[in-house]
């Protein structure tokens, strides 16, 4: 009997240990939550109080009860933000567009086709991938500005396309396509490049849509090289667009008029990752990291 | 037939020609710009062959000041990220409802631009004649003083750029120890269970030498990728780096390169070099201490 009770006030005590704990963990969770959304909380507050409001507050308020959308209208019309979206998106289609048109044939012959070197040559394009940016930086801005193509979409875009990653990931996701499919379509005399267009392309497309999706995200946030080639604001992208904002535009001192900028630049890649958010974090799992 | 051996080429022949250009090409170029001494890009020649530009670099204030910057920037946020997202995704493997919604939380910093929300981060930190901003009036409020983050003190720069830039990194390594986590055999919990195991004792003996290789691949590319900080301080601080004493070796490659400091391809040539000495170097220190630590 003695014992019996002992054991039930051990479980008793564990369980109110573990609810202890679960409640701990929770308070340290939602912690780090507020540290991340804050942020974004701060940004779209700051954007919606008025000018004036905004200097007059010494201790800032958490709330507005006036919220006001003329910071939006200023951050388009004072500075060309509408022209920074457009050149960004441009950019973003084009090259994304192209970096398929690039990376899938290269996968397709990696993946399926048998040719002298192809080992040889796949660990070349492997061996890539060690190289970081910044050593082949300096050369791409020489050869960039000596053909003249500074501030021009193609100086923008061209440097920007190849991603050796991408083109491992569909090859990888290529070969598990069972070779029975291909000798199928070949005794029926199917070309090879309508096989990869009607038969592997729509067998991979989780696949080519990630790639997609962590290549436009890497366009949308891309900063440094648009930095380099660009310095006429005509071309400038979002990010460069942002910092010529935060240097000279607005006059320095008006913050929810940049805030309003930066909400505007902010919500396209938010609004994808909450469509696409399964998606993009596998994605990323598989081998992204950022920049 | 001799048709059919050069189909494949034809569907490389884009792959290579950007890879060729953009790549390849630069790669071999750098290294030459590297020893080209007093090399002029308005003119495109240059004096002499030899190390000049290395030694140069090397005796640069501004270079040693970017050096100084990112050594401490990696030391600081490359342990105390990984730390910390080991605790996070510790903490959410072991709880269930909202762990969806949390996930999805911090992972938002990923997708956002890095120049964009580092102005909020700016404006949350910055001292101005109308406001202290909102972090000092948090000091205040436990007895502190006023700290002008973004132009003040070098330590005070310093705090905010690495926590900044731990804010940025933390949700590739959540999501990656979170997904490590969920690999984890449920049996080997199950049998320490049985045996009575604290849940301290399963962490340390059980669930860190199963992810043991996964955390050494975020501390692979954790240092990496803050030896390459650069966007996260411009951010902050500003293109003028240099006179914020905020440079990062990336930002000095670039500031050679061009901008108001720029025109000096060698310099900026010989720079990078060093910057990929550095994280070879360090990468094989990684992956020797790896090999005899890592569980397999």
């Amino acid at each position: 009997m003695q014992n019996n009770t002992d054991y039930k006030k051990v479980q008793k005590i564990s369980a109110q240990n573990n609810r202890i704990i679960t409640g701990v963990t929770y308070f340290f969770l939602t912690l780090w939550g507020i540290v991340v959304l804050f942020p974004f909380y701060w940004m779209v507050l700051t954007s919606v109080k008025e000018y004036a409001t905004y200097n007059s507050e010494y201790i800032p308020k958490f709330f507005t009860l006036t919220p006001t959308f003329a910071n939006y209208t200023e951050a388009f019309s004072a500075v060309p933000l509408g022209r920074y979206f457009l050149n960004t998106l441009i950019f973003t289609v084009v090259t994304t567009a192209l970096m398929l048109i690039v990376v899938i044939p290269a996968a397709f012959a990696f993946a399926r086709l048998e040719f002298k070197g192809k080992n040889f040559v796949f660990i070349l394009f492997l061996s890539m991938m060690m190289i970081p940016n910044e050593l082949v930086v300096i050369t791409n801005f020489t050869t960039i500005t000596n053909l003249g193509l500074r501030n021009t979409f193609s100086g923008l875009i061209f440097p920007s396309i190849m991603s050796v990653f991408y083109i491992y990931l569909l090859k990888e996701n290529f070969e598990q396509i069972p070779d029975e499919l291909y000798y199928a379509a070949k005794v029926d005399g199917t070309k090879d490049f309508k096989y990869l267009m009607k038969v592997m392309l729509p067998i991979s497309k989780p696949t080519v849509v990630t790639i997609t999706i962590l290549k436009v995200i890497e366009c949308w946030n891309s900063y440094v090289w648009p930095r380099l080639i660009t310095d006429n604001p005509m071309y400038f992208l979002v990010s460069n667009g942002i910092q010529e904002i935060r240097e000279n535009g607005f006059g320095r001192e008006n913050i929810p008029a940049m805030m309003a900028a930066v909400v505007v630049i902010s919500v396209p890649l938010v609004v994808l990752f909450l469509m696409f958010r399964k998606k993009i974090m596998a994605g990323v799992a598989r081998g992204g990291t950022k920049g | 037939m001799e048709k059919n051996k050069l189909t494949p080429w034809l569907y490389l022949l884009p792959a290579i020609v950007f890879l060729g250009a953009f790549m390849v090409y630069p790669l071999i170029d750098v290294f030459i710009y590297s020893f080209e001494e007093g090399y002029n890009s308005a003119s495109q020649t240059y004096f002499g062959v030899g190390g000049y530009n290395y030694s140069y670099v090397l005796h640069d204030p501004y270079f040693l000041q970017a050096l100084k910057n990112t050594f401490i920037l990696v030391i600081i946020t490359v342990p105390v990220s990984t730390a910390l997202a080991l605790v996070i995704s510790a903490g959410l493997a072991s709880v269930k409802p909202l762990r969806d919604l949390y996930q999805t939380v911090y992972f938002l910093p990923y997708v956002t631009n890095t120049l964009a929300v580092g102005l909020v981060f700016m404006i949350l930190f910055k001292k101005t004649p109308y406001s202290d901003g909102l972090i000092n009036l948090l000091i205040n409020m436990f007895g502190g003083q006023s700290v002008d983050f973004i132009d003040g003190p070098y330590w005070a720069k310093m705090f905010v750029l690495c926590f900044y830039t731990v804010w940025v990194v933390m949700p590739f390594k959540i999501l990656i120890l979170t997904s490590a986590l969920a690999s984890v055999d449920r049996n080997y919990y199950n049998a320490a269970k049985v045996d009575g195991t604290s849940k301290m004792r399963i962490f340390t003996k059980i669930t860190l030498p199963m992810i043991s290789p996964m955390i050494f691949y975020l501390v692979i590319t954790g240092f990496i990728g803050a030896f390459k900080a650069y966007s996260d301080a411009v951010a902050l601080f500003g293109t003028d780096l240099n006179a914020a004493q905020m440079n990062t070796i990336v930002g000095y490659i670039y500031d050679m390169l061009y901008g108001d400091s720029g025109g000096y391809p060698s310099y900026a040539s010989a720079a990078a070099i060093i910057l990929f000495a550095v994280v070879l170097t360090i990468t094989c220190i990684n992956l020797i201490i790896s090999k005899n630590k890592v569980h397999h």
